[in-house]
């Protein structure tokens, strides 16, 4: 099982609902796929951690072999290469790895070698197993480092995913594989205006969801209407309440001090459960 | 000496374009004879690499030097090794960028400037003076 929190808007509670959701759940595996900006264990209390390299393939170019003949740059639809006068030039953040290069050049002269984009981090956190990445500042593509996170799930297990915010290519990564996606909103013109986008995309990935409204409560319940009109299951609201804000002001989840919230993210993922196994 | 000049548009009378990587187009001039010709910049709208696929585009023209606003850093060790001379500091159109190269008003340079400084921004400042003087010269 995998269930992927995702939002279009930032700061609608993301991972709040991803932390809390992963320490209801008996054996679940939390994973932080916002490399950009990983929080999650912010929320936790972190035990030790072992750091792993995330590396990308990126051409060396053997200049002794090289004829300059171009078919390399005029093939690399990033501007990755550049043949200059008496040899190419090679721009690694500008790379995606697709290992073109290299086949294309008629001279052999290309070999794909590993570069350092990011680290993978594993560990526990609250009882609970934790991976995270931490993509290097200045690395265009958060990709590499997303798919190195999502290489340590285990399909059988229950794997909870905490997505960075938008719509484009990281949180497509992100959510593909993904059996079901939690989208949470705040009930503002905002949030209301980023979650339309979100389910825009989700729709596109054809991938069953619904929706939580974290601080329901204010705002002027247009986001039922919406999901109303779009056929979109709100499954789960947090209200604006002084007691999760305060816990989660010091970084305490808050189902660890108000355990009836655990029995409702269980009965969320009953609900979850449900529409997966009757979709298969 | 051929030379190429980043230009918004197809022709000689068009205003400069400060951006290299970005630019409309790459004018080709000849600076003895004048004789010109426009080739469309189809990096203009690339997502990312502007810098390093016009450098490409100017490379295969074989010019010497190349007249603009500023030049990123990506395209800067690009062109120096197409063994490409930057001149910066243009302002006006293509043909006023042309005139000041050939009197020695263009400054060469060595270093890059910051990337994504050319998007709309205008550069090229301190070129008065020189128009100053040619006035004064007609006057008198």
């Amino acid at each position: 099982m995998i269930i992927t929190v995702a939002s279009g808007k930032g700061g609608t509670g993301k991972t709040t609902v991803a932390v809390n959701l992963a320490l209801s759940l008996d054996g679940a595996k939390l994973f932080d796929c916002d490399v950009e900006e990983p929080n999650a264990h912010t929320l936790l209390r972190l035990g030790e951690l072992d750091a792993q390299s995330v590396e990308m393939p990126t051409p060396h170019i053997d200049q002794d072999k090289c004829t300059l003949c171009g078919k390399c740059a005029e093939f690399c639809q990033f501007n990755a290469l550049f043949v200059g006068k008496d040899r190419v030039l090679v721009y690694p953040e500008m790379c995606h790895s697709c290992g073109g290069c290299s086949i294309i050049c008629p001279e052999d002269a290309i070999e794909e070698q590993p570069r350092k984009v990011g680290t993978l981090f594993t560990g526990e956190a609250n009882g609970i197993s934790l991976v995270f990445g931490e993509l290097n500042i200045g690395e265009p593509i958060a990709t590499s480092v997303i798919k190195a996170v999502k290489s340590r799930m285990k399909h059988d297990e229950v794997n909870i995913i905490d997505a960075p915010p938008g719509t484009a290519c990281p949180v497509i990564e992100t959510m593909q594989e993904s059996d079901y996606l939690l989208l949470v909103t705040e009930p503002t013109p905002f949030g209301l205006h980023d979650l339309e986008m979100a389910v825009n995309v989700v729709k596109e990935l054809g991938i069953p969801h619904g929706v939580v409204v974290n601080r329901a409560g204010i705002g002027d319940g247009s986001e039922r209407k919406f999901c109303e009109e779009r056929d979109i299951p709100i499954v789960m609201e947090i209200p604006f309440d002084r007691r999760i804000a305060e816990l989660y002001s010091v970084g305490t989840p808050f189902v660890e001090d108000m355990p009836e919230w655990k029995e409702r993210f269980r009965d969320l993922y009953g609900v979850i459960e449900e529409v997966v196994n009757s979709g298969e | 000496m051929k030379v190429c000049v980043t230009s918004s548009g197809p022709d000689m009378d068009s205003p400069i374009d400060p951006r290299f990587g970005r630019c409309a187009y790459f004018i080709i001039v000849d600076t003895d004879t004048m004789q010109h010709n426009a080739i469309e910049n189809d990096a203009a709208m690339a997502s990312g690499g502007a810098g390093i696929r016009a450098a490409q585009t100017v490379a295969s023209t074989n010019v010497e030097a190349v007249i603009t606003g500023s030049v990123g850093p990506n395209a800067h060790p690009a062109l120096q090794s197409a063994g490409i001379k930057i001149m910066t500091g243009a302002v006006g159109t293509v043909r006023e960028a042309v005139q000041k190269m050939k009197q020695g008003q263009l400054q060469q340079i060595s270093t890059p400037g910051p990337a994504h400084r050319g998007m709309g921004m205008g550069r090229g400042r301190g070129m008065g003076g020189g128009r100053g003087q040619g006035r004064g010269r007609r006057n008198m």
